[in-house]
């Protein structure tokens, strides 16, 4: 069994500061058993969010080395052997306490997103029919845990505060989620463009680079989007095909 | 968007906590598109050693004006000033659609404008607009570069087609196929992966629809898009060394540093 060093943030809103914690490292441990370790051997005041160690509920997102990760997927044998570890509280959220932030921002957010609306039922006992080829591409977004590592690594709410402005990655997601959905009749993409504020996004992938469950946040929900808010805004032709045609 | 009630710290330039070499990309970044547009500047104002027996450098294709060999309108016109090339008549289409081309917005603004630098690493500034506002928001033309950039691959590819015919001393063509041939195929072959990859063309084939049962043809072409658009940041670097690669080979063949191998 090795010694591993620890840089930990411990602070709140007001100030704070790494300290350093030495604890016993093994095989197969992740950060999160390490910052379990530190609370019950030399800071039992240490706040963490956690719940299924499991990578499934996205209560653990910190920044380990400088880069937004899950506590509970960051085995201690991947990160550079030898070498203190940091672990620091997201920094796109304000602080509560050491490593726990305050996301309640990420569900005000979502509140102001349409709601999924389907069409009329197809048969008359109330359901609908789907077929699974115009699903799949819905069914990635789905996965997301809703963790904030993609809101916390973007730098337009990282570096730039655009809180008030810019709903960020995860609702993009979210939002292709609703409007790429077959049932779906709403109309999102004046949100989009608007309250939204699609148009801050420059395509840095680094929402892509940190999604746990590895969900193509660029390729598949931003840029589709920004070429849906292209199609209503910013494109004559294909808005003379729309008047013309059907949209969808 | 709701408001955040408590301040958040700002980060400096270069503030980060990453201990990896996170400076490198953007650095490799900065110096391969540097020297790109560096050399096809310096190749464009040269306005010689362009072609070389039948082929015919990326860089200038269309030819729409020539003093000497064939062109598509002949002579360069009275009008058209001594300096210009007829390269710089035609280099703003694929220019243009490579700037504003997603994967290379996100690269030129991390490795030219450090918007951010890297991932979690803070920037220099702190304003910011976006893709929002003027000027970053022209960059929704692009659909309108890709339309241009997908003529320009078959003009590509029947530059492929003229490689293939030599010119005997007496003028007749006849069947061959040079280095050079295959140089200009590889170049085309990578340009035209690079291209039916784009973002844009995966929204207009399909994209744009949220149903794609009973539209084979739909569905077909939309999962061959994204098929390419999955390796899109590679068939951008690739073809962008393959242009530059097929420029640099009719050159050096049209200067006589290098001999074009005949291979049938």
């Amino acid at each position: 069994m090795a010694m591993g060093t620890f840089k930990v943030w411990r602070g709140d809103r007001e100030k704070g500061e790494f300290r350093e914690y030495k604890t016993d490292v093994s095989e197969g441990m992740v950060v999160l058993d390490a910052v379990h370790q530190i609370q019950a051997e030399s800071a039992i005041d240490l706040a963490a969010r956690w719940n299924c160690k499991a990578g499934k509920c996205g209560s653990c997102s910190a920044e380990i080395n400088g880069m937004p990760k899950l506590m509970c997927m960051t085995q201690i044998a991947d990160l550079p052997p030898g070498e203190t570890v940091t672990i620091e509280p997201m920094k796109a959220f304000p602080l509560i306490r050491d490593l726990v932030t305050d996301v309640s921002w990420n569900y005000a957010v979502k509140k102001t997103i349409k709601k999924f609306s389907p069409r009329k039922p197809d048969a008359p006992d109330g359901t609908w029919r789907m077929q699974q080829e115009d699903i799949e591409r819905v069914q990635e977004f789905r996965k997301c845990i809703e963790c904030f590592l993609c809101q916390d690594v973007c730098h337009v709410l990282r570096d730039h505060h655009q809180h008030a402005e810019f709903m960020g990655p995860r609702f993009f997601v979210y939002t292709a989620a609703l409007d790429m959905q077959p049932l779906d009749t709403e109309e999102r993409i004046e949100h989009l463009k608007g309250e939204g504020g699609i148009g801050f996004c420059n395509i840095t992938k680094c929402c892509t680079k940190v999604c746990p469950e590895e969900i193509k946040i660029t390729d598949n929900a931003i840029i589709p989007l920004k070429e849906r808010v292209v199609d209503e805004f910013y494109d004559p032709i294909k808005k003379l095909f729309r008047v013309f045609g059907g949209r969808r | 968007m709701p408001r955040v009630d408590v301040p958040l710290a700002r980060l400096k330039f270069a503030q980060t906590q990453r201990r990896d070499m996170w400076w490198v990309a953007p650095l490799v970044v900065f110096t391969i598109l540097s020297s790109f547009i560096g050399y096809a500047t310096w190749a464009a104002l040269q306005n010689e050693h362009y072609s070389w027996g039948p082929y015919l450098s990326p860089f200038y294709s269309p030819l729409l004006f020539a003093s000497v060999g064939k062109s598509w309108f002949g002579k360069p016109p009275g009008w058209f000033p001594h300096w210009m090339s007829p390269a710089m008549l035609i280099l703003g289409i694929p220019a243009g659609f490579r700037l504003t081309c997603y994967y290379y917005r996100g690269a030129y603004y991390k490795a030219f404008w450090a918007d951010p630098p890297s991932c979690a690493v803070g920037e220099p500034r702190k304003s910011y607009l976006g893709e929002r506002s003027f000027p970053l928001v022209i960059q929704n033309v692009h659909r309108y570069f890709l339309y241009l950039a997908i003529i320009f691959i078959f003009i590509l590819g029947w530059d492929v087609w003229e490689a293939m015919w030599w010119p005997d001393a007496s003028g007749t063509r006849h069947f061959g196929i040079g280095l050079g041939t295959l140089v200009l195929a590889l170049n085309v072959g990578l340009i035209a992966s690079y291209t039916l990859g784009c973002h844009s063309l995966r929204h207009l084939v399909g994209g744009w629809m949220d149903r794609f049962s009973g539209r084979p043809v739909r569905k077909a072409a939309y999962d061959c898009v994204s098929c390419l658009n999955r390796r899109h940041m590679l068939f951008a670097w690739c073809s962008l060394f393959a242009v530059m690669g097929a420029d640099l080979y009719v050159r050096l063949c049209s200067m006589g540093v290098i001999n074009d191998w005949r291979i049938i």
